[in-house]
């Protein structure tokens, strides 16, 4: 999902010249939320129901009502902050590690055509090999401990960075980067005000896909290795057979995962100010 | 000559890091990597026997399945839901919330609702690549341009003529963007809850060898799991080229 896409859904961003018979600006601006709540509060009331006469029994799909209970109470237990910021460091380590590798990995690559061309095969090979293989060798290096986590987001996310900083590297403009050359600018100019415009946007798309991936992973490896964190504490939920701590547990993660998406979402338009995408003129 | 170059470019790298590699394991090396002959002689010996008939099979099947059932469910839920307005809003803030819950936590989930099973695994997998598929199918269809819609109307296009020539069409790039997330996510989820509960499956074969410390067989299982990566994007590459290749080309010629 790009900004722009996001720009243009708002009934706001739709030019007044366009047939407004059709377009959402005939539509009062609060009806998408009423409808989005009326949605939400819809599905919360078919769970409930379902977990009172479905076929699967409130023990194991316990109702909303005692879900969200349990996610109230748990924001009262120290223990269970402690574990949100486990998974939280994970992800934030690990995100700007793997960041701060893949923009000098990749400045350095792309900036030149025989690494470029050299190290092409490899990156191919590499990049899709799943992070995930290698939580048995994480697991036997650090046991579980921070590294393990960190060894798996790192690698998921380096490739996921990189690729984009290849893409934004070979995307600056030929006769930009000509003009930069005629007015002498030396090396740090060229990167200030040639090379990082270019690159920005292609960084910033590459940084929210990890940002994404690395909860994903942080989360996966906690579950298998039993690194403290929310994972662990779902895969203990489970194994004493606790369903509504399990379901408060996964309320917990998707309204993290949101907040990411807020997040990362949030931090590439104020970057991002200045670029075509945000200002909602073209489409990315 | 020029293709003896591009050659060269290709295996270059390659060829420098195993030897790099092997000469790195020659001398008893590193206790946790094998040395280049005992990995291949341990891929052989666990891979190409039974072990692809009873672990890697099973898995590739799994994973197989819940990518079919979510690209049908993502492509067709996505139309129906991106071209009806209220239903879209309806639906849109539950979908976000959904698709942020990080997937891998699910497997606890329905491993306690289904059990240990191959049902359960699909579902894990369609639980997790359903969403990108399913919210780019539905941005796909809301965001088609209006001069194209009308021009369709205009033509009299309806029903299934509307979807296979105007709709799908429309949306197919993004829809193809939502697959390739999809199959980097399929292949993690499918590792994962093998991992997690499983009685076969790669990652079950991979954990196995790490507990019991068997190194080279557990590098096997990871280079397994890279080549299968690799021969899945590869896959997605072809197809993608295929069905989408009007567009690479309008794009080509828009930037002339």
């Amino acid at each position: 999902m790009s900004v722009a896409q996001r720009e243009l859904e708002k009934p706001v961003a739709v030019p007044p010249q366009r047939d407004s018979s059709r377009t959402p600006s005939a539509v009062a601006p609060y009806k998408p939320l009423l409808l989005g709540v009326a949605g939400s509060l819809g599905f919360l009331l078919i769970w409930q129901v379902f977990s009172a006469i479905g076929p699967v029994g409130s023990h194991y799909l316990p109702p909303p009502t005692v879900v969200f209970a349990e996610f109230v109470e748990n924001l009262s237990d120290p223990d269970f902050w402690t574990s949100v910021g486990y998974t939280l460091r994970a992800w934030l380590i690990g995100l700007v590690v793997s960041s701060v590798a893949a923009i000098v990995v990749g400045v350095i690559i792309g900036s030149s055509t025989f690494l470029r061309r050299a190290t092409h095969s490899t990156i191919e090979f590499l990049r899709p090999i799943p992070a995930v293989a290698l939580i048995p060798l994480a697991a036997l290096l650090y046991g579980p401990a921070l590294s393990a986590e960190l060894l798996i987001v790192v690698y998921a996310c380096f490739w996921i960075v990189l690729v984009q900083v290849l893409y934004g590297v070979a995307d600056v403009d030929k006769v930009a980067t000509d003009t930069a050359l005629t007015l002498q600018m030396n090396f740090w100019q060229r990167v200030r005000y040639l090379l990082f415009p270019t690159l920005l946007p292609f960084l910033m798309t590459g940084i929210r896909l990890a940002a994404t991936v690395a909860l994903i992973l942080s989360v996966g490896v906690e579950l298998i290795i039993g690194t403290p964190g929310l994972g662990q504490d779902v895969a203990l939920a489970q194994i004493n057979d606790d369903a509504p701590a399990m379901f408060a547990l996964i309320v917990t993660s998707g309204v993290l995962g949101m907040l990411v998406n807020w997040l990362m979402g949030t931090i590439e338009r104020k970057v991002l100010f200045w670029h075509a995408s945000v200002r909602g003129g073209v489409k990315s | 000559m020029k293709t003896l170059k591009s050659l060269g470019y290709f295996v270059g790298l390659p060829i420098v890091l195993i030897a790099a590699w092997w000469a790195a394991t020659q001398g008893g090396g590193s206790f946790y990597v094998p040395d280049p002959d005992q990995l291949v002689t341990a891929f052989r010996t666990v891979w190409l026997g039974d072990g692809f008939t009873q672990d890697a099979l099973p898995s590739i099947a799994r994973l197989l399945v819940g990518l079919a059932l979510s690209i049908v469910l993502g492509v067709g839920l996505g139309i129906a839901i991106g071209s009806i307005d209220w239903v879209r809003w309806l639906l849109s803030p539950l979908l976000e919330f959904l698709r942020a819950v990080p997937s891998t936590i699910m497997i606890p989930v329905l491993l306690l609702l289904i059990g240990i099973n191959d049902a359960m695994k699909v579902t894990v997998i369609v639980l997790g690549c359903l969403w990108p598929i399913l919210l780019n199918t539905i941005k796909g269809v809301a965001s088609i341009d209006e001069v194209q819609s009308d021009t369709g109307r205009v033509y009299g296009l309806t029903g299934i003529d509307r979807m296979r020539y105007l709709v799908l069409p429309a949306a197919s790039p993004q829809i193809f963007a939502g697959i390739r997330q999809s199959l980097a996510v399929g292949l993690v989820l499918m590792v994962v809850s093998e991992m997690f509960a499983a009685t076969e499956g790669i990652g079950y074969a991979i954990i196995n060898f790490q507990n019991r410390i068997d190194i080279p067989e557990m590098w096997s299982g990871i280079v397994l799991l890279g080549l299968l990566g690799v021969a899945l994007s590869v896959l997605f590459q072809i197809v993608q080229g295929r069905v989408l290749g009007w567009y690479e080309g309008l794009k080509e010629s828009a930037n002339d």
